[in-house]
């Protein structure tokens, strides 16, 4: 490991973090004074800083803390160097070398006391203290580097307003494009040890809560090998270099964890974010026509539209993921995006019924009249409310059949955020919070279709 | 952590994108200057909302005027850097100017000393984010964590001359933010004007 990592050893001294004057500092010189590393001390010599008038580093006539300029060493009153000429300059070099540890308020007293005198006899050592002095008056703890993830968005779009872009990137990739900016952004701030936070991937599977428990980083590779999916399909290099047991996203996750020896890293960063421009820099070559194109998921297929969005949908829902495990506030899509996800898991509803309907899962009463494609069929209007919200008629009978306000059956509001922690699996269809009106069997349908919408 | 550490070929693949017109490397220079510059307009302006002012200047005038960089003169990010420095300390007289003129209090030096004031603090923490890391490293161990140099030294696994002088050469460095040139505008961010 480098040398970022030792300052996390020291997280416990972080209650002095706050005191960036530097006079402050002036408190604490020499908190070991009486270490015995004073050994090292040797090249200062004998009469160095174990001078007997100064070494104790308490005497009332010590000159005050603070470098004096050459043209005072006269008027001080102090002897000039020349009588200790001989036997300083070993010295010299040393007191040299250790201003700026003493700027710094980072040596013994003793240290600092020799220093001091030094600096009445040489002016040319005072002259850098005096700078390395005001020098660490510039020192700042940085500030908050949280940027608004909507300037973002402002600033490219006032950009590509004042200069067209020749290659623009496709409307259907830009939540992608903000997600994973928004994602990489918290995963700057995060430290070396929340890289191995446990996670808890959750979705459902046959109407069952199912969850696998991982890390933050093992997140970022599950992330970094089903987008992997999209890359294949665009003609990029695969970031699973093991065999998977089958091209499904989850197969594609756990062959990736098996096939290193140690668990993930923080190093996955580097490569899920390279990946994740690249593909937005693809697609956008390959102009918004390219939407159409297949992507395959192993078990089922979107368009690369679609899929841009499901990856956008699902990088915002492992955010949160990472977000709570290692306590960082994190905010839903812009409502632009997020309305694009809710209406791609909308659209995937009807699929995801009469998917259930063939596994037998859906509800026993059921009654069901089979409508011919692009006919009218039982409908029910999904009300979500909210920023990004809207409705969706959603038919309930087959996936080809027509929705129908004249059919419609039933009427299920809920909140935005709300409907995607259940298509993510994160809210069970029991728990969701929806207001609901009309038939019940139906609407139980529903929303066991929108939570089996999850996956790992 | 800055990515400091961007080979030249990226900044001229960026600059040939840019020219090119492609959005997407617009997006992925924002994501790599984006903290930095942010960071510099707030030092100099002090204003959440001015510093984003200045960052959709910045981005603007690099998106419309690629050809504006020159990859000899130095790396990409010293370039947005004076860039950004230039607009926001040119932000700063503007509003100062005006709020004397509108019989604020103060005259026009010190407006001046406040401008260099600024723009000193700002050159300074351009330098710390771009100094090797191994001083950064010991400056944050000695000024943050208040750690001595000899704990420093321990820290970093180094001898105590080493984190001596570590210590020393972090400061020196970081002493020519007081270099300035006349207008308060550094005269460079160890590149391109």
């Amino acid at each position: 490991m480098n040398g970022a990592n030792p300052f996390e050893a020291y997280d416990d001294h972080g209650g002095h973090e706050d005191h960036t004057d530097p006079e402050e500092h002036e408190g604490r010189v020499g908190p070991q004074g009486s270490d015995d590393s004073e050994a090292e001390n040797g090249p200062h010599g004998p009469g160095g800083p174990k001078d007997p008038e100064k070494g104790n580093g308490q005497d009332p006539d010590e000159p005050p803390r603070i470098p004096m300029p050459r043209s005072s060493v006269e008027d001080t009153g102090l002897p000039l160097p020349e009588p200790a000429l001989t036997p300083l300059i070993l010295e010299h070099r040393v007191l040299k070398a250790l201003l700026g540890a003493w700027a710094l308020a980072a040596c013994s007293p003793e240290e600092a006391a020799a220093v001091e005198d030094h600096l009445g006899l040489c002016g040319a050592c005072a002259d850098e203290a005096l700078r390395l002095r005001e020098a660490v008056g510039l020192l700042h703890r940085p500030e908050s580097l949280d940027l608004d993830p909507a300037l973002r968005t402002r600033v490219l779009e006032s950009c590509l307003e004042r200069r067209p872009p020749r290659i623009p990137v496709p409307e259907w990739a830009t939540p992608y494009d903000a997600e994973t900016a928004r994602l990489d952004a918290l995963l700057q701030d995060i430290g070396d040890a929340e890289w191995h936070a446990p996670v808890r991937l959750r979705w459902f599977e046959r109407d069952e809560p199912t969850s696998r428990r991982t890390t933050v980083a093992g997140v970022i590779a599950h992330l970094l090998t089903v987008d992997g999916l999209v890359a294949v399909t665009l003609g990029l290099d695969d970031p699973l270099e093991a065999p998977a047991e089958s091209p499904t996203p989850a197969a594609r996750t756990e062959a990736f964890w098996r096939a290193s020896h140690f668990p993930p890293t923080r190093s996955v960063r580097g490569p899920w974010r390279e990946q994740a421009h690249n593909l937005v820099r693809t697609v956008a070559f390959a102009g918004g026509g390219s939407g159409q194109l297949p992507v395959s998921y192993g078990d089922f297929e979107l368009t690369l539209r679609d899929s841009m969005l499901d990856r956008a949908f699902e990088c915002w829902v492992h955010a949160g993921d990472i977000a709570d495990a290692v306590d960082y506030p994190y905010e839903p899509p812009s409502p632009r995006h997020l309305h694009a996800m809710i209406d791609l898991g909308a659209r995937m509803l009807p699929t995801a019924l009469a998917a259930r309907r063939q596994a037998g899962l859906a509800g026993p009463g059921h009654v069901r009249h089979l409508v011919p494609a692009g006919a009218p069929g039982r409908s029910l209007r999904l009300e979500i409310e909210g920023l990004g919200g809207g409705e969706w008629l959603i038919p309930l009978d087959s996936p080809g059949a027509l929705a129908s306000p004249d059919h419609e059956v039933a009427h299920v509001a809920l909140d935005g955020v709300e409907f995607c922690q259940l298509a993510a699996g994160h809210v069970s269809p029991e728990e969701a919070a929806a207001g609901q009106v009309g038939d019940r069997e139906a609407i139980k349908d529903v929303l066991f279709a929108a939570a089996s919408l999850s996956r790992m | 952590m800055a990515k400091k550490d961007a080979p030249p070929r990226w900044d001229r693949k960026m600059q040939q994108r840019l020219a090119r017109g492609e959005a997407a490397a617009l997006g992925e220079l924002y994501d790599r200057f984006a903290s930095l510059v942010h960071g510099l307009a707030h030092r100099v302006l002090g204003d959440e909302r001015a510093a984003d002012g200045i960052t959709r200047e910045v981005f603007a005038h690099v998106w419309e005027n690629p050809e504006a960089y020159d990859p000899k003169q130095g790396p990409l990010r010293s370039w947005v850097a004076t860039l950004t420095h230039r607009l926001a300390v040119q932000r700063l007289r503007t509003t100062e100017t005006a709020a004397l003129a509108r019989g604020g209090t103060g005259g026009t030096e010190e407006l001046e000393s406040k401008v260099r004031r600024a723009s000193v603090a700002a050159r300074a923490d351009y330098i710390v984010t771009s100094m090797p890391t191994p001083l950064r490293a010991a400056l944050e161990l000695a000024y943050f964590q208040r750690r001595d140099y000899r704990q420093t030294a321990a820290d970093l696994g180094v001898t105590e001359d080493e984190a001596r002088r570590r210590l020393r050469l972090g400061l020196q460095l970081l002493s020519t933010a007081h270099d300035t040139g006349p207008s308060g505008t550094p005269p460079e961010y160890g590149g391109a004007r």
